[in-house]
Protein backbone atom coordinates (compact mmCIF):
# COMPACT_ATOMS: atom_id res chain seq x y z
CA UNK A 1 0.00 0.00 0.00
CA UNK A 2 1.36 3.55 -0.82
CA UNK A 3 0.79 6.02 1.65
CA UNK A 4 0.00 9.92 0.88
CA UNK A 5 0.01 12.53 3.91
CA UNK A 6 -1.54 15.86 3.17
CA UNK A 7 -0.83 18.63 5.40
CA UNK A 8 -3.55 21.29 6.06
CA UNK A 9 -7.73 20.17 5.59
CA UNK A 10 -8.39 23.62 4.22
CA UNK A 11 -9.97 24.08 0.95
CA UNK A 12 -6.97 22.57 -1.17
CA UNK A 13 -6.33 19.40 1.38
CA UNK A 14 -9.98 19.09 1.42
CA UNK A 15 -10.29 18.68 -2.57
CA UNK A 16 -7.24 16.64 -3.02
CA UNK A 17 -7.80 14.03 -0.33
CA UNK A 18 -11.53 13.65 -2.04
CA UNK A 19 -10.73 13.30 -5.43
CA UNK A 20 -7.71 10.49 -4.84
CA UNK A 21 -10.22 8.65 -2.13
CA UNK A 22 -12.43 8.66 -5.23
CA UNK A 23 -9.85 7.15 -7.19
CA UNK A 24 -7.82 5.08 -5.31
CA UNK A 25 -9.42 1.48 -3.25
CA UNK A 26 -8.52 2.09 0.34
CA UNK A 27 -6.26 -0.74 0.01
CA UNK A 28 -3.80 0.90 -2.96
CA UNK A 29 -3.73 4.15 -1.04
CA UNK A 30 -3.81 4.99 2.23
CA UNK A 31 -4.82 8.98 2.89
CA UNK A 32 -4.15 11.05 5.87
CA UNK A 33 -5.23 14.51 6.22
CA UNK A 34 -3.09 16.27 9.05
CA UNK A 35 -4.62 20.25 10.72
CA UNK A 36 -3.98 22.02 13.62
CA UNK A 37 -7.91 22.58 14.38
CA UNK A 38 -11.05 21.40 13.20
CA UNK A 39 -12.63 24.55 11.80
CA UNK A 40 -12.90 24.76 8.34
CA UNK A 41 -14.08 28.37 7.60
CA UNK A 42 -15.17 29.53 3.95
CA UNK A 43 -12.77 32.32 3.71
CA UNK A 44 -14.52 34.40 1.02
CA UNK A 45 -17.73 34.68 3.25
CA UNK A 46 -15.16 36.90 5.75
CA UNK A 47 -15.63 39.91 3.41
CA UNK A 48 -19.34 40.09 4.48
CA UNK A 49 -19.31 39.68 8.22
CA UNK A 50 -18.21 43.59 8.95
CA UNK A 51 -20.95 44.64 7.26
CA UNK A 52 -23.37 42.07 9.02
CA UNK A 53 -24.19 40.44 6.15
CA UNK A 54 -22.93 37.23 7.10
CA UNK A 55 -22.33 35.79 10.62
CA UNK A 56 -18.84 33.98 11.64
CA UNK A 57 -20.87 30.39 12.54
CA UNK A 58 -22.14 30.34 10.01
CA UNK A 59 -19.47 30.31 7.29
CA UNK A 60 -17.72 27.69 9.09
CA UNK A 61 -18.07 23.92 9.80
CA UNK A 62 -16.03 21.18 11.08
CA UNK A 63 -13.14 20.11 9.06
CA UNK A 64 -13.68 15.97 9.32
CA UNK A 65 -17.34 16.23 8.41
CA UNK A 66 -15.89 17.29 4.96
CA UNK A 67 -13.85 14.09 4.21
CA UNK A 68 -15.32 11.10 2.32
CA UNK A 69 -14.89 7.92 4.26
CA UNK A 70 -12.04 6.48 4.03
CA UNK A 71 -9.88 10.02 4.66
CA UNK A 72 -8.17 9.83 8.03
CA UNK A 73 -8.46 12.83 9.52
CA UNK A 74 -5.52 14.03 12.09
CA UNK A 75 -5.72 17.08 14.37
CA UNK A 76 -2.15 17.69 15.21
CA UNK A 77 -0.01 20.76 14.67
CA UNK A 78 3.12 19.73 12.40
CA UNK A 79 6.58 20.63 13.79
CA UNK A 80 8.22 19.48 10.70
CA UNK A 81 9.07 17.53 7.39
CA UNK A 82 12.43 15.63 6.61
CA UNK A 83 11.99 15.85 2.93
CA UNK A 84 15.29 13.29 3.41
CA UNK A 85 13.75 10.56 5.25
CA UNK A 86 9.64 11.31 3.66
CA UNK A 87 8.96 11.60 7.15
CA UNK A 88 6.24 14.21 8.61
CA UNK A 89 6.95 14.81 12.40
CA UNK A 90 3.65 16.02 14.63
CA UNK A 91 4.24 17.95 17.93
CA UNK A 92 2.68 15.10 19.70
CA UNK A 93 5.14 12.55 18.95
CA UNK A 94 3.91 10.82 15.98
CA UNK A 95 5.69 10.56 12.79
CA UNK A 96 4.49 10.00 9.56
CA UNK A 97 6.06 8.14 6.54
CA UNK A 98 4.87 9.30 3.19
CA UNK A 99 5.22 8.03 -0.28
CA UNK A 100 3.80 11.18 -1.34
CA UNK A 101 2.99 14.29 0.39
CA UNK A 102 0.81 17.29 -0.42
CA UNK A 103 1.58 20.63 0.95
CA UNK A 104 -1.40 22.97 1.24
CA UNK A 105 -1.19 24.62 4.64
CA UNK A 106 -2.18 27.99 3.08
CA UNK A 107 -0.87 31.29 4.19
CA UNK A 108 -0.85 33.16 7.61
CA UNK A 109 -1.54 36.47 8.85
CA UNK A 110 2.06 38.18 10.46
CA UNK A 111 0.65 41.42 11.86
CA UNK A 112 4.26 41.27 14.06
CA UNK A 113 5.95 42.09 11.10
CA UNK A 114 4.78 45.57 10.70
CA UNK A 115 5.98 48.01 13.43
CA UNK A 116 3.01 49.07 16.12
CA UNK A 117 0.69 47.20 14.01
CA UNK A 118 -0.17 45.15 17.28
CA UNK A 119 0.70 48.11 19.34
CA UNK A 120 -1.68 50.81 21.19
CA UNK A 121 -5.08 51.01 18.69
CA UNK A 122 -5.13 46.89 17.70
CA UNK A 123 -8.40 45.79 17.26
CA UNK A 124 -10.10 49.00 18.63
CA UNK A 125 -9.49 51.20 15.63
CA UNK A 126 -7.01 48.69 13.64
CA UNK A 127 -8.24 45.96 12.18
CA UNK A 128 -8.41 43.41 9.78
CA UNK A 129 -10.86 41.31 8.58
CA UNK A 130 -9.01 38.31 7.07
CA UNK A 131 -9.65 36.54 10.60
CA UNK A 132 -13.25 35.28 12.02
CA UNK A 133 -12.24 37.12 14.96
CA UNK A 134 -11.00 40.26 13.50
CA UNK A 135 -14.22 40.61 10.85
CA UNK A 136 -16.48 40.25 14.13
CA UNK A 137 -14.74 43.08 16.07
CA UNK A 138 -15.04 44.80 12.91
CA UNK A 139 -18.66 44.69 12.15
CA UNK A 140 -19.02 46.65 15.83
CA UNK A 141 -16.76 49.01 15.43
CA UNK A 142 -18.23 49.94 11.66
CA UNK A 143 -21.60 49.90 13.61
CA UNK A 144 -20.26 52.33 16.21
CA UNK A 145 -18.64 54.49 13.21
CA UNK A 146 -19.81 57.58 13.08
CA UNK A 147 -17.93 59.57 10.41
CA UNK A 148 -14.42 59.97 9.93
CA UNK A 149 -11.26 58.98 7.77
CA UNK A 150 -11.57 55.03 7.14
CA UNK A 151 -8.71 54.02 5.29
CA UNK A 152 -8.17 50.41 4.23
CA UNK A 153 -4.64 49.34 3.39
CA UNK A 154 -2.98 46.44 2.02
CA UNK A 155 0.77 46.33 3.56
CA UNK A 156 2.43 44.08 1.11
CA UNK A 157 1.93 41.18 -1.54
CA UNK A 158 0.98 38.56 -2.07
CA UNK A 159 -2.20 38.45 0.01
CA UNK A 160 -4.93 35.82 -0.08
CA UNK A 161 -7.89 36.89 -2.49
CA UNK A 162 -6.14 40.17 -3.69
CA UNK A 163 -9.38 41.32 -5.05
CA UNK A 164 -10.73 41.62 -1.01
CA UNK A 165 -9.47 44.33 -0.20
CA UNK A 166 -11.27 46.20 -2.76
CA UNK A 167 -14.45 44.48 -2.24
CA UNK A 168 -14.38 46.13 1.30
CA UNK A 169 -14.13 49.36 0.05
CA UNK A 170 -16.73 49.09 -2.27
CA UNK A 171 -19.22 47.52 0.17
CA UNK A 172 -18.18 50.39 2.75
CA UNK A 173 -19.04 52.87 0.02
CA UNK A 174 -22.95 51.35 -0.35
CA UNK A 175 -22.79 50.56 3.77
CA UNK A 176 -22.15 54.35 4.34
CA UNK A 177 -24.59 55.41 1.38
CA UNK A 178 -27.32 53.08 3.35
CA UNK A 179 -26.52 54.43 7.09
CA UNK A 180 -27.38 57.58 5.35
CA UNK A 181 -23.75 59.35 6.45
CA UNK A 182 -21.64 58.37 3.62
CA UNK A 183 -21.12 62.33 3.51
CA UNK A 184 -19.79 62.05 6.76
CA UNK A 185 -17.14 59.16 5.78
CA UNK A 186 -14.00 59.97 3.86
CA UNK A 187 -12.62 56.73 2.37
CA UNK A 188 -9.13 55.99 1.34
CA UNK A 189 -7.60 52.84 -0.27
CA UNK A 190 -3.83 52.64 0.21
CA UNK A 191 -1.76 50.40 -1.84
CA UNK A 192 1.97 49.27 -2.27
CA UNK A 193 0.95 48.50 -5.78
CA UNK A 194 1.29 51.33 -8.39
CA UNK A 195 -2.90 50.77 -9.18
CA UNK A 196 -6.11 49.56 -7.83
CA UNK A 197 -5.09 46.30 -9.44
CA UNK A 198 -1.85 44.04 -10.26
CA UNK A 199 -3.17 43.99 -14.19
CA UNK A 200 -3.75 46.74 -16.16
CA UNK A 201 -7.09 46.74 -17.86
CA UNK A 202 -8.75 45.26 -14.56
CA UNK A 203 -6.62 48.20 -12.88
CA UNK A 204 -7.96 50.66 -14.79
CA UNK A 205 -11.50 49.37 -14.49
CA UNK A 206 -11.13 49.05 -11.04
CA UNK A 207 -9.63 52.16 -10.22
CA UNK A 208 -12.36 53.93 -12.65
CA UNK A 209 -14.92 52.44 -10.22
CA UNK A 210 -13.29 53.52 -6.90
CA UNK A 211 -13.04 57.28 -8.09
CA UNK A 212 -17.08 56.20 -9.00
CA UNK A 213 -18.07 55.78 -5.85
CA UNK A 214 -15.67 58.31 -4.02
CA UNK A 215 -12.94 56.18 -2.65
CA UNK A 216 -9.41 58.25 -2.42
CA UNK A 217 -6.40 55.77 -4.18
CA UNK A 218 -2.81 55.91 -2.71
CA UNK A 219 -0.47 54.03 -4.62
CA UNK A 220 2.70 52.64 -4.20
CA UNK A 221 2.36 53.38 -0.57
CA UNK A 222 4.91 50.45 1.63
CA UNK A 223 3.57 50.46 4.80
CA UNK A 224 6.58 50.56 7.32
CA UNK A 225 4.56 51.49 10.50
CA UNK A 226 1.52 51.44 12.22
CA UNK A 227 0.77 54.51 14.58
CA UNK A 228 -2.27 52.97 16.18
CA UNK A 229 -2.44 55.74 18.80
CA UNK A 230 -1.36 58.92 16.62
CA UNK A 231 -3.65 57.72 13.85
CA UNK A 232 -1.51 57.34 11.28
CA UNK A 233 0.05 54.74 8.16
CA UNK A 234 3.69 55.71 7.47
CA UNK A 235 5.54 54.46 4.75
CA UNK A 236 8.53 53.60 4.32
CA UNK A 237 10.25 56.73 2.28
CA UNK A 238 8.40 58.61 5.22
CA UNK A 239 5.06 59.83 3.56
CA UNK A 240 1.81 59.47 6.22
CA UNK A 241 -1.98 58.70 5.89
CA UNK A 242 -3.98 59.54 8.28
CA UNK A 243 -7.05 57.67 9.96
CA UNK A 244 -9.63 57.17 12.41
CA UNK A 245 -10.46 53.38 11.48
CA UNK A 246 -7.57 51.51 9.88
CA UNK A 247 -8.34 48.32 7.79
CA UNK A 248 -5.56 46.51 7.32
CA UNK A 249 -4.42 43.46 5.26
CA UNK A 250 -1.38 42.40 7.19
CA UNK A 251 1.68 40.49 5.45
CA UNK A 252 1.15 36.89 4.80
CA UNK A 253 3.60 34.02 4.98
CA UNK A 254 3.71 30.14 4.41
CA UNK A 255 2.93 27.86 7.72
CA UNK A 256 5.69 28.26 10.73
CA UNK A 257 5.88 24.17 10.10
CA UNK A 258 7.68 25.30 6.52
CA UNK A 259 10.32 27.06 7.67
CA UNK A 260 11.30 24.55 10.62
CA UNK A 261 11.57 21.90 7.08
CA UNK A 262 14.74 22.61 5.87
CA UNK A 263 14.77 22.55 2.25
CA UNK A 264 11.08 22.99 2.08
CA UNK A 265 10.10 26.38 1.95
CA UNK A 266 11.29 29.97 0.71
CA UNK A 267 12.24 32.81 3.10
CA UNK A 268 8.67 34.15 3.13
CA UNK A 269 7.84 30.13 4.00
CA UNK A 270 5.96 29.17 0.95
CA UNK A 271 6.94 26.04 -0.86
CA UNK A 272 8.81 26.74 -4.24
CA UNK A 273 6.78 24.65 -6.90
CA UNK A 274 6.39 24.39 -10.75
CA UNK A 275 3.94 26.26 -11.57
CA UNK A 276 2.75 23.76 -14.38
CA UNK A 277 3.27 20.65 -12.81
CA UNK A 278 2.71 21.75 -8.99
CA UNK A 279 5.52 19.25 -7.78
CA UNK A 280 7.53 21.17 -5.47
CA UNK A 281 11.27 22.13 -6.71
CA UNK A 282 12.57 20.60 -2.95
CA UNK A 283 11.65 17.08 -3.97
CA UNK A 284 9.64 14.67 -6.57
CA UNK A 285 7.21 13.08 -3.98
CA UNK A 286 6.29 16.66 -2.72
CA UNK A 287 3.58 18.78 -4.02
CA UNK A 288 1.78 21.85 -3.27
CA UNK A 289 -1.67 22.99 -3.92
CA UNK A 290 -3.09 26.61 -3.26
CA UNK A 291 -1.91 29.46 -0.94
CA UNK A 292 0.62 27.19 0.68
CA UNK A 293 2.69 27.22 -2.91
CA UNK A 294 4.98 30.28 -4.47
CA UNK A 295 3.52 29.69 -7.63
CA UNK A 296 3.12 32.82 -9.48
CA UNK A 297 -0.84 32.57 -9.41
CA UNK A 298 -3.71 34.80 -7.19
CA UNK A 299 -3.88 33.19 -3.68
CA UNK A 300 -7.67 32.53 -4.59
CA UNK A 301 -9.94 29.28 -3.25
CA UNK A 302 -10.70 29.11 -7.46
CA UNK A 303 -7.19 28.71 -8.20
CA UNK A 304 -6.87 25.81 -5.37
CA UNK A 305 -9.75 24.21 -7.26
CA UNK A 306 -8.38 24.46 -11.07
CA UNK A 307 -4.89 23.32 -9.39
CA UNK A 308 -6.81 20.27 -7.99
CA UNK A 309 -7.80 18.79 -10.92
CA UNK A 310 -4.19 19.00 -12.52
CA UNK A 311 -2.63 17.58 -9.65
CA UNK A 312 -5.23 14.79 -9.01
CA UNK A 313 -3.67 13.47 -12.49
CA UNK A 314 0.05 14.24 -11.52
CA UNK A 315 -0.13 12.40 -7.98
CA UNK A 316 -2.04 9.64 -10.02
CA UNK A 317 1.17 9.52 -12.68
CA UNK A 318 3.81 10.22 -9.98
CA UNK A 319 2.60 7.22 -8.59
CA UNK A 320 1.98 5.42 -11.34
CA UNK A 321 6.05 5.88 -12.27
CA UNK A 322 4.93 8.14 -15.52
CA UNK A 323 5.81 11.47 -16.54
CA UNK A 324 4.16 15.09 -15.44
CA UNK A 325 1.72 17.19 -17.67
CA UNK A 326 1.99 20.50 -16.98
CA UNK A 327 -1.73 20.97 -16.70
CA UNK A 328 -2.27 24.07 -14.68
CA UNK A 329 -2.11 27.41 -16.62
CA UNK A 330 -2.81 29.72 -13.81
CA UNK A 331 -6.64 30.20 -14.36
CA UNK A 332 -8.09 32.50 -11.67
CA UNK A 333 -11.66 33.07 -11.98
CA UNK A 334 -12.87 35.72 -9.18
CA UNK A 335 -16.52 37.64 -8.08
CA UNK A 336 -15.79 41.18 -7.10
CA UNK A 337 -18.73 42.73 -4.93
CA UNK A 338 -18.92 46.18 -5.95
CA UNK A 339 -22.13 46.98 -3.72
CA UNK A 340 -25.65 48.04 -4.11
CA UNK A 341 -26.25 44.11 -5.13
CA UNK A 342 -24.12 44.23 -8.16
CA UNK A 343 -20.44 42.37 -8.82
CA UNK A 344 -17.77 41.84 -11.20
CA UNK A 345 -16.32 38.83 -12.73
CA UNK A 346 -12.96 38.22 -13.59
CA UNK A 347 -11.48 35.44 -15.20
CA UNK A 348 -7.82 34.91 -16.06
CA UNK A 349 -4.38 33.00 -16.07
CA UNK A 350 -0.50 32.60 -16.48
CA UNK A 351 -0.80 34.68 -19.89
CA UNK A 352 -3.74 36.50 -20.15
CA UNK A 353 -4.89 39.26 -17.83
CA UNK A 354 -8.75 39.77 -17.05
CA UNK A 355 -10.51 41.06 -20.25
CA UNK A 356 -13.92 42.02 -20.43
CA UNK A 357 -16.75 40.05 -22.56
CA UNK A 358 -18.93 37.28 -21.14
CA UNK A 359 -18.69 34.20 -19.17
CA UNK A 360 -18.48 31.01 -19.58
CA UNK A 361 -19.28 31.58 -23.32
CA UNK A 362 -20.23 34.75 -25.37
CA UNK A 363 -23.58 33.91 -24.97
CA UNK A 364 -23.53 34.35 -20.72
CA UNK A 365 -25.28 34.56 -18.83
CA UNK A 366 -22.38 36.21 -16.36
CA UNK A 367 -20.26 39.25 -17.19
CA UNK A 368 -16.83 39.81 -17.40
CA UNK A 369 -15.08 43.27 -15.66
CA UNK A 370 -18.43 44.52 -15.92
CA UNK A 371 -21.10 45.14 -12.62
CA UNK A 372 -24.36 42.89 -13.07
CA UNK A 373 -26.96 41.81 -10.47
CA UNK A 374 -26.17 38.13 -11.75
CA UNK A 375 -22.71 38.47 -10.79
CA UNK A 376 -23.66 39.21 -7.57
CA UNK A 377 -26.13 36.21 -6.91
CA UNK A 378 -23.49 34.18 -8.64
CA UNK A 379 -21.33 35.51 -5.70
CA UNK A 380 -23.69 34.42 -3.14
CA UNK A 381 -24.71 31.28 -4.32
CA UNK A 382 -20.46 30.11 -4.59
CA UNK A 383 -20.77 29.54 -0.66
CA UNK A 384 -23.51 26.53 -1.83
CA UNK A 385 -21.01 25.49 -4.58
CA UNK A 386 -17.78 25.64 -2.06
CA UNK A 387 -18.85 23.09 0.37
CA UNK A 388 -21.17 20.58 -1.99
CA UNK A 389 -19.19 20.80 -5.34
CA UNK A 390 -15.78 22.09 -4.64
CA UNK A 391 -14.50 20.32 -1.21
CA UNK A 392 -16.70 17.11 -2.68
CA UNK A 393 -14.06 17.40 -5.75
CA UNK A 394 -16.70 16.99 -8.15
CA UNK A 395 -15.98 18.86 -11.34
CA UNK A 396 -18.05 22.98 -11.72
CA UNK A 397 -20.19 22.37 -15.15
CA UNK A 398 -19.54 24.75 -17.96
CA UNK A 399 -16.33 25.81 -16.50
CA UNK A 400 -13.24 23.90 -17.14
CA UNK A 401 -9.83 23.97 -15.43
CA UNK A 402 -8.10 25.67 -18.40
CA UNK A 403 -9.11 28.53 -18.84
CA UNK A 404 -11.06 29.24 -22.06
CA UNK A 405 -10.94 32.14 -24.34
CA UNK A 406 -14.65 32.48 -25.20
CA UNK A 407 -16.69 35.31 -24.80
CA UNK A 408 -13.58 37.44 -24.24
CA UNK A 409 -13.24 40.58 -26.27
CA UNK A 410 -10.02 41.87 -26.94
CA UNK A 411 -9.04 45.14 -25.58
CA UNK B 1 10.90 46.63 -26.50
CA UNK B 2 12.95 49.51 -27.68
CA UNK B 3 17.52 50.17 -27.62
CA UNK B 4 19.28 52.44 -25.46
CA UNK B 5 22.78 53.47 -24.66
CA UNK B 6 24.21 53.09 -21.69
CA UNK B 7 27.80 53.71 -20.84
CA UNK B 8 28.12 53.99 -24.65
CA UNK B 9 26.61 50.28 -25.23
CA UNK B 10 23.58 49.74 -26.67
CA UNK B 11 20.84 47.59 -24.74
CA UNK B 12 17.25 46.15 -25.08
CA UNK B 13 14.98 47.65 -22.44
CA UNK B 14 11.01 47.25 -21.85
CA UNK B 15 8.73 50.15 -21.85
CA UNK B 16 9.20 50.88 -18.65
CA UNK B 17 13.34 51.19 -18.94
CA UNK B 18 13.99 47.46 -17.08
CA UNK B 19 16.84 45.26 -18.88
CA UNK B 20 15.19 42.63 -21.39
CA UNK B 21 18.53 40.74 -21.03
CA UNK B 22 20.34 40.60 -17.80
CA UNK B 23 23.63 39.40 -19.90
CA UNK B 24 23.53 42.82 -21.48
CA UNK B 25 24.18 44.63 -17.82
CA UNK B 26 28.21 45.05 -16.71
CA UNK B 27 29.18 47.22 -13.67
CA UNK B 28 30.30 49.85 -15.39
CA UNK B 29 26.50 50.76 -16.58
CA UNK B 30 25.59 50.85 -12.37
CA UNK B 31 26.79 54.65 -12.54
CA UNK B 32 24.65 56.01 -15.02
CA UNK B 33 21.50 53.72 -14.54
CA UNK B 34 21.52 55.09 -10.67
CA UNK B 35 22.06 58.87 -11.72
CA UNK B 36 18.52 58.20 -14.14
CA UNK B 37 17.08 57.19 -11.13
CA UNK B 38 17.83 60.24 -8.70
CA UNK B 39 20.98 58.18 -7.04
CA UNK B 40 24.18 60.59 -7.39
CA UNK B 41 26.33 57.32 -5.75
CA UNK B 42 26.42 54.39 -5.57
CA UNK B 43 28.24 53.09 -2.01
CA UNK B 44 28.92 49.09 -1.20
CA UNK B 45 25.68 49.31 1.00
CA UNK B 46 23.82 50.08 -2.65
CA UNK B 47 26.43 47.20 -4.45
CA UNK B 48 25.97 45.03 -1.68
CA UNK B 49 21.74 44.97 -3.14
CA UNK B 50 22.79 45.36 -6.83
CA UNK B 51 24.68 41.98 -6.34
CA UNK B 52 22.56 40.25 -4.04
CA UNK B 53 19.44 41.01 -6.51
CA UNK B 54 21.00 39.57 -9.67
CA UNK B 55 22.30 36.36 -7.42
CA UNK B 56 18.82 35.66 -6.66
CA UNK B 57 17.68 36.11 -10.77
CA UNK B 58 19.98 34.64 -12.21
CA UNK B 59 19.08 31.19 -9.70
CA UNK B 60 15.40 32.06 -9.29
CA UNK B 61 14.24 33.40 -12.43
CA UNK B 62 12.95 37.15 -10.51
CA UNK B 63 13.94 39.50 -8.88
CA UNK B 64 12.90 39.28 -5.13
CA UNK B 65 10.24 41.35 -3.03
CA UNK B 66 11.66 44.24 -0.65
CA UNK B 67 9.99 42.09 2.23
CA UNK B 68 12.32 39.07 1.06
CA UNK B 69 15.08 41.57 0.22
CA UNK B 70 15.14 42.81 4.17
CA UNK B 71 14.99 39.13 5.50
CA UNK B 72 17.76 38.11 3.53
CA UNK B 73 19.95 40.58 1.69
CA UNK B 74 21.73 41.83 5.01
CA UNK B 75 20.07 45.19 4.47
CA UNK B 76 17.16 46.18 6.42
CA UNK B 77 14.14 47.35 4.66
CA UNK B 78 14.49 50.64 5.98
CA UNK B 79 17.95 51.52 4.85
CA UNK B 80 16.68 49.67 1.35
CA UNK B 81 14.28 52.76 1.54
CA UNK B 82 17.09 54.77 1.99
CA UNK B 83 19.27 53.40 -0.77
CA UNK B 84 16.60 53.17 -3.27
CA UNK B 85 14.10 55.82 -1.89
CA UNK B 86 11.58 55.12 -4.75
CA UNK B 87 11.11 51.31 -4.34
CA UNK B 88 14.05 49.24 -3.49
CA UNK B 89 12.55 46.43 -5.67
CA UNK B 90 11.79 48.02 -8.42
CA UNK B 91 14.54 50.61 -8.61
CA UNK B 92 17.29 48.36 -7.69
CA UNK B 93 16.18 45.26 -9.76
CA UNK B 94 16.46 48.67 -12.75
CA UNK B 95 20.15 49.48 -11.79
CA UNK B 96 21.16 46.11 -11.42
CA UNK B 97 19.61 45.28 -15.28
CA UNK B 98 17.26 42.41 -14.19
CA UNK B 99 13.63 42.69 -15.43
CA UNK B 100 10.88 44.15 -13.10
CA UNK B 101 10.32 41.69 -10.19
CA UNK B 102 7.48 39.49 -10.31
CA UNK B 103 6.78 39.80 -6.75
CA UNK B 104 3.01 40.90 -6.80
CA UNK B 105 0.33 38.70 -8.72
Amino acid sequence: MRRLVILGGGTGGTIMANRLRKDYAEEALSITVVDQDDHHVYQPGLLFVPFGLADPEEISRTRHRQFHSGVEFLRVEVDRVDIDLDKVYLVDGTVLDYDVLIVATGARLVPEETEGMLGEGWMEKVFTFYTPEGAAALADALESFEGGRLVVNIVDMPIKCPVAPLEFAFLADWYFTERGIRDEVELVYVTPLDGAFTKPVASATLGSLLAEKGVELVTEFNTGEVDGAGGRLISYDEREVPFDLLVTIPVHSGAEYVGRSPGLGDDLDFVPTDEHTLQSKARANVFAIGDASAVPASKAGSVTHFEGEALTENVRRFLAGEELVAGFDGHANCFIETGFHKALLIDFNYDTEPLPGHFPTAAGPLTLMRESRLNHLGKLMFQWVYWHVLLPGRDLPGVGAEMSMSGKENP
Amino acid sequence: MSTTTIAGVQVDVNDEGFFEDPEQWTEAMAPDLARAEGIDELTDRHWQVLHFMRQEYFEKGTGPTVRALGKTSGVSVKELYQLFPKGPAKIAAKVAGIPKPRGCI
